[in-house]
């Protein structure tokens, strides 16, 4: 056997090169052999890597250099974008991998962190992705700004879940944010100035007066319009995923995370139990918001069934299936959880079957998800110590 | 007694739940820089009696006055910023979280919560953290060396021992005026409680005027450690004085062993 590698940034770039190429042939695959040869592939690495613990050392890799590991899961990303240059479908489902990590990022903020369960994720992407619309056709807002202002008011109109959220526990609070995420689409429908069940149209996204709808050509190549959307939405996602990085490893997170596992003790000892619940909660949805403000700009139309209860289940099922409370993990799941439906398709309906069966076989061997939470480090030079 | 100063002064005190009188009418003071020792058979009241000093349950009726301020309606929060901290009956730590976050968050209210400060300002947070991480080290040098090599490890992987050690640190962190410590020792061995408690008394020795309630079964600690001691009985204080006192009173004993019968 070979010596095994030590170095963390060695390491770092041998991972991320061997997924990219592999994003690169799973995303290619079209024949249902390539995909079932792709699928054997990384369930027999997984196995491997688990049983001669090359995954712990990946593992520790990352936690050793993250701003390294994030440059390369940037960098890998741009490289799988530039690959795709013109295939607007190869890169739909990129931007809708990364955009429902954003929101996922929000979720994680509010359940992960602060124990608020919410189940109206895709109410709040809506209400970005609707409040883009309106203010992109009759506003001359500058549409970056409108990104932002989207998102808050996503925040804004969450808080009138507030007081009813602070009020109940664990499932009942469940419950109240269900219930909304059915009221948001309810109302959408029978709303004609919202477009109702028809939905609106979403300008494309200028920036800078560049518009994000045009293609553009590089090298004398044409390139899809879809690689800027791409390009934004990674640097969206990166963002925010920094935010919650550094969230996570401040007082900010500490204080969410004692609120979420006793709150008996966290008001023991000074901390406002619903402060940090109204702060994970709104600046979870503003995130989400952010997102849906992107996401519409991108397929240039909303429409109420767009941000149903299942599309709230499936950005939830995201954030569980990753590891609650592990940001890095949405990715892996976001990825499980919209591109390999898609990638099964000759399997028809079934594929639906089979993808269930994953999830649920995944969490039966994980069951806390992908990449379970790690304990906090607020520095990772004391892992040396 | 007459020229200590009096820290709390508990009047007519009644805590119902329902059907059950959990404090009746319950009259006593505690005074500054004592070392207080609260006796009594079980559900005579003395977690109760706890609870109400934190905030936790809001009483009946009656007053307990902090420092000359009625803490009956004041939350929780409101009271330890006032400088009261407690250990509770079973551990409550976020199993999770690090010895170091569980520690740390005892002193919630000297560390900066801005959004600005935690996001942009990590310099400034980095030298925080390092003080935090000195004045954590510094008093689990004191309760357990062998925990500061593992006070990044979560609070779960330890014993019931440590995990009692790790709730009195968090306690102490924030350098309270009072503390309140549930049974510290349920649980431990005789020779871990006295390690326990004269580690407790070696870091009330370098705080000022440290005012210690304890809740306590095991006799000798009490005898060892407490400068008084405060019986209760169904609700009531049903006896005071030294533990020489205490224990020679003929109704500590009838509510521990009951009536003699003829």
């Amino acid at each position: 056997m070979t010596r095994p590698i030590r170095n963390p940034a060695m390491v770092l770039a041998l991972v991320s090169i061997a997924t990219t190429i592999y994003m690169w042939l799973f995303l290619h695959a079209e024949t249902q052999i390539g995909i079932a040869i792709l699928l054997a592939v990384a369930a027999i690495v997984v196995v491997i890597a688990r049983k001669t613990g090359i995954a712990g050392r990946i593992e520790a890799a990352g936690a050793r250099r993250p701003g390294l590991a994030q440059i390369w899961a940037a960098g890998s990303t741009l490289a799988l974008i530039a690959l795709f240059y013109d295939q607007h479908f190869v890169l739909l489902m990129i931007c809708a991998v990364l955009l429902y990590t954003t929101a996922g990022l929000g979720l994680t903020l509010q359940f992960g962190f602060s124990g608020v369960a919410n189940f109206a994720g895709a109410a709040f992407f809506g209400i970005g992705a609707y409040a883009t619309a309106v203010l992109a056709t009759h506003t001359g807002i500058p549409h970056l700004l409108i990104v932002v202002i989207s998102g808050l008011i996503a925040a804004v109109i969450g808080s009138v879940l507030i007081t009813p959220v602070l009020r109940t526990r664990g499932h009942y609070a469940a419950l109240v944010t269900i219930a909304f995420g059915i009221l948001f689409k309810t109302f959408i429908e029978v709303n004609d100035v919202l477009g109702g069940p028809q939905g609106l149209q979403v300008p494309g996204m200028k920036l800078f007066g560049h518009s994000l709808n045009e293609p553009f050509s590089i090298f004398g190549h044409e390139a899809s319009f879809y690689v800027s959307y791409a390009v934004l939405s990674l640097v969206v996602c990166g963002g925010i995923f920094l935010i919650v990085k550094a969230l996570e490893r401040s007082w900010i997170g500490l204080s969410m995370d004692v609120v979420r596992t006793d709150e008996t003790a966290a008001a023991t000892f000074g901390l406002h139990i619903a402060r940090w619940k109204v702060i994970a909660f709104m600046m979870g949805n503003f995130f989400a918001g952010i997102a849906g403000s992107v996401y519409g700009m991108l397929t240039g139309f909303v429409a109420p069934n767009n941000f149903t209860f299942a599309d709230s289940l499936l950005m939830l099922s995201i954030v569980i299936l990753g590891g609650l409370g592990n940001a890095v993990g949405l990715i892996p799941a976001a990825v499980i959880v919209l591109v390999l439906p898609e990638k099964l398709q000759f399997i028809q309906e079934y594929r639906f079957l089979f993808y269930a069966a994953l999830v649920i076989v995944i969490l039966l061997f994980r069951p806390d998800g992908l990449l379970p939470r790690k304990t906090r480090l607020f520095f990772s030079q004391e892992t040396s110590r | 007694m007459s020229q200590k100063q009096t820290l709390v002064e508990v009047k007519d005190l009644t805590m119902r739940f329902g059907g059950l009188t959990a404090l009746d009418k319950l009259n006593m003071s505690i005074f500054e820089g004592e070392v207080l020792g609260l006796l009594g058979p079980n559900g005579s009241g003395k977690t109760t009696f706890f609870n109400v000093l934190t905030g936790l349950y809001k009483a009946s009726s009656g007053s307990a006055l902090y420092r000359g301020e009625n803490v009956l309606g004041k939350t929780p929060q409101e009271i330890y910023r006032s400088g009261v901290a407690r250990t509770f009956q079973r551990s409550r730590l976020s199993l999770p979280l690090t010895v170091f976050d569980n520690i740390v968050i005892g002193d919630y209210q000297h560390m900066q919560h801005g959004l600005i400060f935690n996001l942009f300002r990590r310099k400034a947070f980095r030298a925080e953290y390092d003080a935090y991480v000195q004045k954590v080290r510094d008093l689990l040098n004191i309760f357990s060396p062998p925990l500061v090599e593992r006070m990044f490890e979560p609070v779960e992987t330890f014993s019931m021992i440590d995990r009692r050690r790790i709730e009195v640190c968090r306690a102490l962190l924030s350098q309270p005026r009072l503390l309140l410590l549930d049974e510290p020792s349920a649980g431990m061995t005789h020779d871990e409680t006295h390690a326990l408690m004269s580690d407790i008394l070696d870091v009330r020795s370098k705080l000022n005027n440290l005012t210690v309630v304890l809740i306590e079964h095991e006799m000798n600690v009490i005898e060892r450690i407490t400068d008084r001691c405060v019986v209760f009985n169904y609700g009531q204080k049903i006896a005071e004085g030294t533990y020489a006192q205490i224990t020679s009173d003929p109704n500590v004993q009838t509510a521990y062993l009951g009536e003699e019968t003829v």
